[in-house]
């Protein structure tokens, strides 16, 4: 029996989620006094998994996984996962990831929990605290089957250090024929994703007009962070649709959220709930975002936003 | 073409939510429900299909009769007929497996359903009802065209999006983009009218048991008030980012 974590990578390289993830998985097999393996996919420098607890990582190479399928991927950790005998799968809730899952817990006849904010509070009955109601509640999920596939959360558990002295195996996976091909892959290069920042700056009708986030992405890249908008901006066509934060578009759950001429409607809390701190800028003091916030200025953005901008270029070069 | 869209029945956006029961059973009381936001851009994209293309659609919810005021709306929208898999959802893979059945017996080609649903957000049942049926599967799409068996799709991935291409039978899983929210259909006094004479067929489910179960539910802890800082005061501001809250 063992703990499986699926860590995944993109262009071979893995992100903040593939180690959180790790971490978590590391946890779980200590509650369950198993061990932890993890398999990857086309990823380079498998050994930095160690640091956060990967005693054992399978590694996946072949270039017919070079684009991501959901079919094949989910495959070949249900290769893995059989091979190991493992009743517990990890995976992080990145987009590629949340496409995979449905597929492998079917493929393994597991219990499948997605949204996952906790370790598990028992493995007996195996219980797990997940998201529900877009961030209004959460519910204390119970997984009956003997299999568990677990989607964790991004940024709800963390990254933690726990390095041990893991070795790295290359597994031969058979590749499942897929019916879905992909085309061609367009990816925003340069700037920070919201799947990624852990700064969000994000604006809304208060801006008045597309032609004022000039300011909002230049506070956005002092702070290395990624711009987001509500709801009537992107359906305004101010700003691209995938930057759309709210119960029906993007979920955002960073360390800092900072919203600028957004009142604040539930649908947008919602999607914003899950992040740690909350900054509020709004003209209007009634604004229902001050009640959600943790850190709140009154006051016009055209006035505040460029002197936030300049005392925190200031802030950074001291 | 015949299309079944899933259609999940959730509490609208704007919903206050509270539980019962020893915070067991969410709390209907006062509670408008509605289709599932995700669920009508793909009734939408459906009624598109059907109206320039030629396609037959059907609606499917499983749920208990509580549902059935938002599948007669989904008939007003414009769906052909529809089905109630007379079940009360427990969990992802018990949903997925009556959906497989109705897909089974009626021979869809095309199944659409809602990335996830607004109020379990698990996310999980158009790749669980794919897998169990063998259908290719694309989630997260935002835009599609069918020609024949031929489709060809679009995908949000992380910061872009992805083209693909697969063929018939599938199961779509979308969200908005799949058609623009100004484009969604509102029913009219007709369309109302006509829904209530279209069927509405209810079937038993099939046995199965539950992978998962809810135990309980919990609100996220109170939150304490903001805490405000001078419009001119900038420099506390950044002092409390950086030393208070440590994000900066």
């Amino acid at each position: 029996m063992s703990v499986l974590v699926f860590a995944n990578s993109t262009d071979g390289k893995f992100k903040k989620n593939a180690f959180e993830v790790v971490s978590y998985g590391k946890k779980v097999a200590e509650q369950l006094g198993s061990t932890v393996v993890v398999v990857t996919i086309n990823a380079n420098n498998t050994e930095t998994l160690y640091t956060y607890g990967a005693d054992k990582v399978f590694s996946v190479t072949n270039d017919a996984l070079s684009t991501f399928n959901a079919k094949a991927y989910a495959s070949v950790i249900q290769q893995v996962a059989d091979a190991q005998n493992s009743s517990v799968v990890i995976l992080d809730s990145s987009i590629d990831t949340l496409h995979v899952a449905p597929i492998l817990a079917v493929a393994l006849d597991a219990g499948y929990v997605s949204n996952v904010v906790a370790l598990p509070s028992s493995t007996s009955p195996f219980t797990v605290k997940r998201k529900a109601f877009s961030n209004k509640a959460f519910s204390n999920t119970v997984i009956a089957a003997d299999t568990k596939v677990i989607g964790v959360a991004q940024n709800s558990y963390g990254v933690f250090e726990n390095p041990v002295t893991g070795t790295t195996e290359s597994f031969d996976a058979t590749i499942a024929d897929s019916g879905v091909k992909s085309e061609k892959v367009e990816r925003v290069t340069g700037q920070v994703t919201i799947a990624d920042a852990d700064v969000v700056v994000s604006a809304g009708r208060g801006l008045k007009g597309p032609e004022n986030w000039g300011m909002i992405e230049e506070l956005a890249g002092v702070l290395g962070a990624a711009t987001a908008c509500s709801k009537p901006v992107s359906d305004l066509g101010w700003r691209p649709h995938g930057e759309h934060v709210g119960q029906t578009g993007k979920p955002v759950a960073t360390n800092l959220y900072i919203a600028i001429g957004i009142s604040g409607a539930i649908q947008h809390l919602a999607g914003i709930n899950a992040s740690k701190v909350k900054v509020v800028i709004n003209t209007d003091p009634e604004a229902p975002f001050f009640k959600a916030a943790d850190y709140g200025i009154v006051g016009d953005a055209f006035e505040v936003v460029p002197k936030l901008i300049e005392k925190l270029k200031a802030f950074k070069q001291a | 073409m015949k299309i079944l869209v899933c259609i999940s029945n959730v509490p609208d956006t704007t919903s206050k939510i509270n539980f019962t029961e020893n915070d067991t059973k969410f709390d209907t009381n006062g509670v408008q429900f509605v289709i599932n936001p995700y669920d009508e851009f793909c009734l939408t994209r459906a009624m598109w299909f059907k109206e320039k293309q030629g396609a037959s659609v059907t609606v499917v919810n499983v749920g208990t009769a509580a549902t059935e005021p938002t599948l007669r709306k989904a008939l007003a929208i414009g769906a052909d007929d529809a089905i109630r898999v007379n079940m009360e959802s427990v969990d992802g893979l018990s949903v997925a497996k009556q959906l497989a059945e109705v897909v089974k017996n009626g021979g869809y080609d095309l199944v659409l359903a809602g990335r996830e649903s607004i109020d379990y957000n698990g996310g999980m049942v158009p790749g669980m009802l794919a897998s169990l049926l063998d259908f290719n599967f694309v989630n997260g799409c935002v835009g599609m065209e069918v020609d024949g068996t031929a489709v060809s799709l679009t995908r949000e991935i992380d910061g872009g999006n992805e083209s693909l291409t697969a063929s018939l039978p599938m199961v779509v899983a979308g969200q908005k983009g799949i058609v623009e929210e100004k484009d969604l259909r509102i029913p009219n006094m007709r369309g109302i009218m006509m829904a209530r004479k279209k069927p509405l067929k209810v079937l038993e489910p099939v046995a199965g048991e539950n992978a998962t179960s809810i135990a309980s539910f919990e609100k996220p802890a109170p939150k304490g008030a903001v805490k405000l800082v001078a419009a001119d005061n900038i420099d506390e501001l950044i002092n409390l980012l950086h030393n208070e809250a440590k994000v900066i």
